[in-house]
């Protein structure tokens, strides 16, 4: 039957495509004498990848996930407009001010300290309200490492609309803030003091961030060695094979640990140490393309030509191992937001401070009574997680050569 | 030869579903097969004769193949059968012979196994008497020495061997009747002839039906009792073998009658001075073995050519496949390395670096078989022929190179607007087309043609042959033309160099060799190719 099926497929395409492909002639403009105004395509997507973007449409799931992902993304990016301690805008004394973009000395708002002015100190509020200042705040009047001075309890605190009459009274009495006066924590607080909710938005960009960094770069490292390898061969692939499998032998999450303990781990540290390890990833798929595409006649008639290695490899080669790739990134993505969070759940991660998802976790574990923490964390890592993973499967799909040719 | 009937097809239409559409393969088509005879089915590729004979086993995938009409065998209709009842007439009454004999049989598999699988599914037949049968059938089929044969794997065999294999399990349970989907068209013309020698032999001696697919007409002239000639999924004439061949009636039938490549070689430029020499070529691929990948041996697939082309004249190299052809005309181009002399214009081309080599490379082109895996699939018509002229002139303005693309595409024939489309919605004829354009596009003076027309029709390449011929007479360009196919380089070569094992057995000037060729190997080919007929024992390979 294989046998078959092929036969079939020579003879659809030898007939012109007749019952190939018939939807995809492309519109030619009307040719001129020498078909010179004809305008060449370059600037419009292949019929192929046209093709490919149906194929991902057609999966309803992975491109509602990508729309969803992409609003939560930008969204969260300028994370800055939603949850910040300082004001956005500030009209004081018919000068206008941008803390958001700018830290002004509190000495500007009439206080005498002559460091940067902290907006929600009561003190230069009495200032601001003296001169009539128009001020205009983000929704969430927290910044990811702003404390709540005026808590109904201890930390870590309730939601703030979770509190009830028992609560109430237990601050009343006990000195914390009086339920009328709170300011709205959305998602209570945690064990310093912090919004649950700005470190969530906060997290939630840095997790996507680095796993998009993490991603492109290794994926850059690992196509360039791996389409190196599957070009060349011979020696050069048979060192670099051997190189590779010592290299992943070594015991990854020990040596981030020994290298963490060493090295003060911030983010780009951290993104160095795990990019040792992810790029080999991608490694093996793309060298095994580039052997197979490096016999096909198109490249043996591009060597004919006088093409050179780098541009065959770039413009013949690559775009095969890039289906490869492409269907692979999403899932790499995930895999290394995975690590991070991993890591700072561990304690290993970024530093201390930092609005990161896999502290959160580990605060929830914890403080077993404060089950908003963990909820948080939990339902804020495993839409991300999902997310990505559907927007792979979709990707997949589209990239799937037997439903971009059907 | 009886007058009752074995196979009788009426009204047998079937159409395809995908993705919400129907495509027509097959189109109200009736034909009978009497006992003994051998009835043979002729067309071009998408003409529908393959569908049919897989329908006849009902082999379709089954809800996207939609068959109507009746397909009477034996008096009861295979269409109506059970899946349970059709099993067993599969591999039983009626057997099949495919093309590709590399993926036909199970490379996991001894042949005995394979054998001995349906003889045990259709006869019960085990053990012992399942061996002896198995010797017999092979035996049968003309494999020597059958008995030390039967614990070999496919891949121990040659590529004919394993289409008597395949032969020899289709006859296992003599069938009424034997199906053989284009079974020589992967093998080379000495087996081809071998084969259909052998299927001829057989069906006389066993006095068995036959339906023979094929898109050879020399091979229905020499098998068939009657043909039936398909286009477009319709049979558009049918007849006797004579009948058809000597007064065809359709306008289709007469098209394909003189589809044969109009002999006009290029003459021999005895003094024109000589564009390319090579001298004791040399191409080794070394065979390592154990541990330290110690060189055990070579596989010489050229050892020691020299070969002189001189301007304006075409050189066919002919030979049987493996016997060096293709690495020729790659080691020339050094698309593999290669040792020994090339001198192009008196300019050695051994040793040179990447970016000396770039001048040469303009002047000496090349044309590959495969039209689907020649052009890259995700570059327009106008960047495959462009990126030569990115390489070699790049002083030029884009506008200038697009000039030159739409002359080049002028040149072999193809609508210029087309350039801007993408190589799969071009037919195969077209996309060598395209193919040959990236050569000519360089104005190159020596083109090598890697058996360009092996992929194509019989009509398109009737045509490519022409429009090969034109381009050279008119930019006087020199060809090596390297095919299998020896009514091609009749119609092309001005010389004639026949290979075997990496050495030249016979050259000298082809309207000369084709009259009185001096070895058996040449004569073996030849009447292989032109009348196939087969060559005595000893002389080529099975």
């Amino acid at each position: 039957m294989d046998d078959k099926t092929r036969t079939e497929r020579t003879l659809e395409l030898a007939t012109g495509g007749a019952s190939g492909a018939p939807e995809f002639k492309p519109d030619i403009e009307p040719a001129g004498p020498l078909g010179l105004s004809g305008l060449p395509r370059g600037f419009e997507f292949s019929p192929l990848n046209i093709r490919r973007w149906q194929n991902f449409k057609a999966n309803r799931r992975g491109y509602w996930s990508l729309w969803f992902f992409l609003v939560l993304f930008v969204v969260t990016l300028f994370a800055e407009f939603i949850a910040n301690d300082q004001p956005l805008f500030i009209h004081y004394d018919g000068k206008s001010y941008f803390p958001v973009f700018f830290t002004y000395p509190d000495t500007e708002f009439g206080d005498d300290m002559g460091t940067a002015a902290d907006y929600r100190d009561p003190h230069l509020q009495t200032f601001l309200d003296e001169h009539h200042a128009i001020e205009i705040w983000a929704p969430i009047r927290f910044s990811y490492r702003t404390i709540n001075d005026n808590p109904p309890s201890a930390f870590p605190s309730k939601p703030t609309w979770m509190l009830n009459d028992k609560d109430c009274a237990f601050a009343e009495k006990n000195g914390y803030a009086k339920c009328g006066t709170l300011e709205y924590n959305w998602l209570g607080t945690d064990d310093q003091g912090r919004d649950v909710l700005a470190r969530m938005i906060y997290g939630f960009r840095l997790s996507v961030l680095f796993g998009l960094v993490l991603t492109i770069v290794s994926s850059v490292i690992g196509i360039a060695a791996g389409a190196v390898q599957g070009y060349f061969g011979g020696w050069t692939d048979l060192l670099f094979q051997r190189f590779i499998e010592i290299w992943t032998s070594v015991p990854e999450l020990y040596l981030l640990l020994i290298i963490s303990s060493v090295l003060v781990p911030g983010f780009f540290v951290l993104l160095g140490i795990l990019l040792l390890f992810s790029w080999v990833r991608l490694v093996g798929l793309v060298r095994a393309e580039f052997l197979r595409g490096r016999n096909f006649e198109y490249i043996q008639a591009a060597r004919a030509l006088g093409v050179s290695n780098g541009v065959i490899m770039f413009r013949h080669l690559l775009p095969n191992a890039m289906v490869a790739t492409m269907t692979f990134l999403p899932f790499v993505m995930s895999s290394s937001v995975m690590t991070l969070t991993a890591l700072d759940f561990l304690g290993f991660g970024l530093p201390p401070g930092s609005p990161s998802l896999g502290e959160l976790l580990s605060q929830a574990k914890a403080n077993v009574q404060a089950p908003w923490l963990g909820l948080t964390g939990f339902f804020t890592v495993a839409l991300m997680l999902s997310l990505l993973i559907f927007i792979g499967e979709a990707v997949r799909d589209a990239f799937d050569p037997r439903k971009t040719f059907a | 030869m009886s007058d009752e009937l074995c196979l009788c097809v009426r009204d047998l239409s079937i159409a395809f579903r995908s993705s919400g559409r129907e495509t027509l393969a097959v189109d109200g088509i009736s034909f009978d097969i009497a006992k003994g005879e051998c009835v043979a089915l002729v067309g071009e590729s998408g003409s529908g004769k393959s569908v049919t004979a897989l329908s006849i086993l009902r082999l379709l995938p089954s809800p996207a193949a939609r068959h109507s009409g009746s397909i009477e065998f034996q008096g009861q209709d295979l269409l109506k059968l059970s899946e349970r009842d059709m099993q067993k007439v599969r591999g039983d009454d009626i057997t099949i012979v495919f093309q590709e004999p590399m993926t036909s049989l199970n490379p996991l598999h001894t042949i005995e196994k394979q054998i001995g699988e349906i003889l045990l599914l259709h006869r019960g037949l085990k053990g012992a008497a399942a061996r002896e049968r198995t010797i017999e059938v092979l035996s049968q089929v003309g494999i020597p020495n059958p008995a030390s044969r039967l614990k070999s794997y496919p891949h121990q065999l040659s590529g004919g061997q394993r289409q008597r294999v395949m032969i020899a399990m289709a006859l296992a349970n003599e069938p009424d009747l034997l199906i053989a989907d284009e079974p020589t068209t992967a093998l080379d013309v000495t087996v081809q002839a071998q084969i259909i020698a052998l299927l001829k032999e057989i069906q006389a001696r066993l006095h068995m039906s036959l339906l023979f697919i094929t898109h050879d007409l020399g091979i229905v002239r020499k098998v068939a009792q009657r043909v039936c000639v398909m286009k477009d999924g319709k049979i558009v004439e049918h007849g006797t073998v004579e009948r058809v061949f000597n007064s065809p009636e359709h306008p289709y039938t007469r098209a394909l009658m003189a589809a044969e490549p109009r002999p006009d070689p290029a003459p021999p430029q005895p003094n024109a001075p000589i564009l390319l020499e090579t001298e004791h070529l040399k191409v080794w691929f070394p065979i390592t073995s154990g541990f330290m990948r110690k060189v055990t041996g070579h596989i010489k697939a050229c050892d020691g050519l020299t070969i002189a082309l001189r301007k304006g004249e075409t050189l066919g190299v002919v030979g049987e496949s493996g016997s060096g052809k293709s690495t020729l005309g790659r080691a020339i181009l050094r698309l593999i390395s290669s040792e020994g002399p090339i001198a192009y214009m008196g300019n050695g081309l051994q040793g040179l670096t990447f970016k000396e080599m770039l001048p040469f490379r303009r002047e000496m082109q090349i044309v590959f078989q495969d039209p689907f895996g020649s052009l890259s699939p995700r570059m327009s018509v106008g960047e495959i022929i462009k990126e030569g002229l990115k390489v070699h002139h790049r002083d030029l303005t884009d506008r200038e190179r697009d000039e030159r693309v739409i002359q080049a595409l002028n040149d072999v024939g193809l609508d210029p607007a087309t350039r801007f489309r993408f190589p799969h919605e071009f037919s195969g004829g077209q996309r060598q087309r395209i193919a040959v354009a990236r050569a000519v596009v360089l104005e190159p003076s020596f083109i090598v043609l890697d058996e360009p027309t092996s992929a194509l029709d019989m009509v398109i390449q009737a045509q490519m042959v022409d429009l090969l011929r034109d381009l050279q007479k008119r930019h006087n360009l020199t060809y090596l033309f390297i095919s299998h196919d020896l009514r091609v380089v009749a119609a092309l070569a001005s010389r004639l160099l026949v290979m075997r094992h990496g050495l030249v057995v016979e050259s000298g000037d082809a309207a000369e060799l084709f009259k009185n060729p001096k070895t058996d190997y040449t004569r073996a080919l030849f009447s292989a190719a032109f009348n196939l007929e087969t060559a005595p024992e000893g002389v080529v390979e099975q």
